[in-house]
């Protein structure tokens, strides 16, 4: 089957028709946060663990929500109470949560490449959730979903994205995702945070320090928090990055007419997104988060529901019954 | 697995006479059209629907409000079948609470998807009557589940299928019995 896949470690190992599969099945899910009844029973008896050794709020709400909706519990382990505390390595700690037999694994860790080793060394499917500054695929997914959603199309779009680029593993699934589609993708932000590095993501990236020159033509805006937490370098004042890079509502109107604004949150108001912006009707960041429920619906949907891929499939042998 | 083609149940001209029959009788049954809502069930359960409305509109002059229902998430082999199957959308554009919906079904076989769609359309709401209409009642069920409406009963065996063709999915228009050799 052409969209079959067992984890989800990275937008840069699919195929722009397994994004589109995504895409498609997260538009029931969609329509489905919209009933009045929210529950489930689809992967009744079926258990998520929730493995965060970051510390998250909405990431680990939503794929909780969704494995809830789905009918599935969840087991949860949180970095602040985790035995990681107590010297414990990432393996032994993730060998110990899949021996409960979880039927799947979402993890988030503040190492890139986490993912893909927890992966390569478990049976059971393996979600990433944000590994260090490597990817976010939930998030580029969700993105691309509102995206589309917006504008009707995900193809050849201008996408700008402004902000520490350097740090963002949102921003690397981003790219890789919109350039799957034929994106010509503009980097904007302080020289430090935008290294040329970075244009060799995908074809059609190009570096732009001056940001109105940036959202000329824009398509989409994607904005990203400044992350004071990721920050080694000697910290660049904020009333100089506000001057520099803040999306206010006066280069917000360069852009094309009605792009869209992204936001992965949490948002910090007045430092990269102008308040006027952020709850304006370009904004997006309210339906990125409804968006997010369906997408890791659908995902949890198809990668921990179902029998193993290599179980005999029962409609061989009873073929026709669902008529 | 090879089939063969057995007989034809019904031709075009005749699932036509037999959709005309299932249009009156459900109005018939229901006292007319008030409250009176249909669902089809994907695949062939929507085409169904939709020609059901047309024809009670045909009569009535009652444009009377058609569903369509997915019931991929509410099938209870799931956990049995890898890979898991396509979710298709649910299009049920009005509230079911206090509804007089009619579930239309291209086959009623096993009950299985009728007993799925039910279980769908509670979590919608709370309709106050759900009834079935179904083109062919084949037999074999597995739950206690019965048609308010059948266009035609079929005696089959085990090794016997039903296969609806509608113009708008199959490109064809007939219901044949088929047989399973291998």
């Amino acid at each position: 089957m052409l969209q079959h896949f067992e984890d989800l470690l990275g937008i840069e190992t699919l195929t722009r028709e397994q994004i589109t599969f995504i895409l498609d099945q997260s538009k029931p899910f969609q329509e489905f946060q919209r009933h009045p009844l929210k529950k489930l029973a689809t992967l009744r008896g079926k258990t998520v663990a929730l493995a965060f050794f970051e510390p998250s709020t909405r990431t680990r709400i939503s794929f909780a929500t969704a494995a809830a909706r789905l009918g599935a519990d969840t087991m949860n382990l949180q970095a602040e109470s985790s035995s990681l505390k107590k010297g414990e390595s990432l393996l032994d700690t993730v060998r110990t949560l899949e021996a409960m037999r979880p039927d799947g694994i979402v993890i988030r860790h503040s190492s890139s490449g986490a993912a893909d080793f927890v992966a390569e060394r478990l049976e059971t499917p393996v979600l990433n959730a944000g590994d260090g500054t490597h990817e976010h695929p939930t998030q580029g997914l969700l993105d691309a979903l509102t995206i589309r959603d917006r504008l009707g199309k995900l193809d050849g779009l201008n996408v700008t994205i402004l902000g520490d680029i350097l740090h963002s593993r949102v921003a690397r699934s981003n790219i890789h995702l919109l350039s799957r589609f034929g994106a010509r993708i503009t980097l904007c932000g302080p020289a430090m945070w935008v290294p040329r590095e970075l244009e060799c993501l995908a074809p059609n990236i190009r570096r732009e320090p001056r940001i109105e020159k940036a959202l000329k033509e824009a398509d989409v805006i994607i904005v990203l928090r400044v992350q004071t937490e990721r920050i080694h370098e000697p910290a660049l004042a904020a009333e100089e990055y506000i001057l520099g890079y803040q999306l206010t509502g006066e280069r917000l109107r360069l852009a094309r007419e009605g792009a869209p604004v992204l936001h992965p949150g949490p948002m910090i108001r007045g430092l990269e997104i102008d308040p006027d912006v952020a709850d304006g009707p370009q904004s997006c960041v309210l339906e990125q988060v409804t968006n997010g429920l369906a997408v890791r619906m659908a995902l949890l949907y198809h990668l921990v529901g179902g029998a193993p891929a290599d179980a005999p499939h029962p409609a061989k042998e009873r073929s026709h019954a669902a008529d | 697995m090879r089939v063969v083609e057995k007989r034809e149940i019904l031709s075009a001209e005749e699932i036509d006479r037999t959709l005309q029959r299932l249009a009156h009788e459900i109005v018939e049954k229901s006292g007319g059209t008030k409250n009176l809502a249909l669902i089809g069930v994907r695949r062939r359960g929507v085409p169904l629907s939709q020609r059901l409305a047309r024809t009670i509109f045909g009569f009535s002059k009652v444009d009377i409000p058609v569903g369509t229902l997915d019931i991929t998430l509410y099938r209870d082999d799931l956990s049995t079948v890898a890979p898991q199957p396509v979710v298709q959308s649910t299009e049920i554009s009005f509230p079911v609470d206090d509804r007089d919906l009619v579930v239309v079904d291209d086959v009623l076989y096993t009950g299985r998807t009728i007993r799925a769609a039910m279980n769908g359309l509670f979590d919608l709401g709370r309709p106050r009557r759900i009834r079935l209409c179904v083109l062919i009642d084949r037999g074999h069920r597995e739950l206690p589940i019965e048609a308010s409406f059948i266009g035609q009963s079929v005696q089959t065996s085990d090794t016997e299928i039903i296969e609806v063709r509608l113009r708008e999915i199959d490109n064809e228009e007939r219901v044949m019995l088929v047989e399973r050799v291998s």
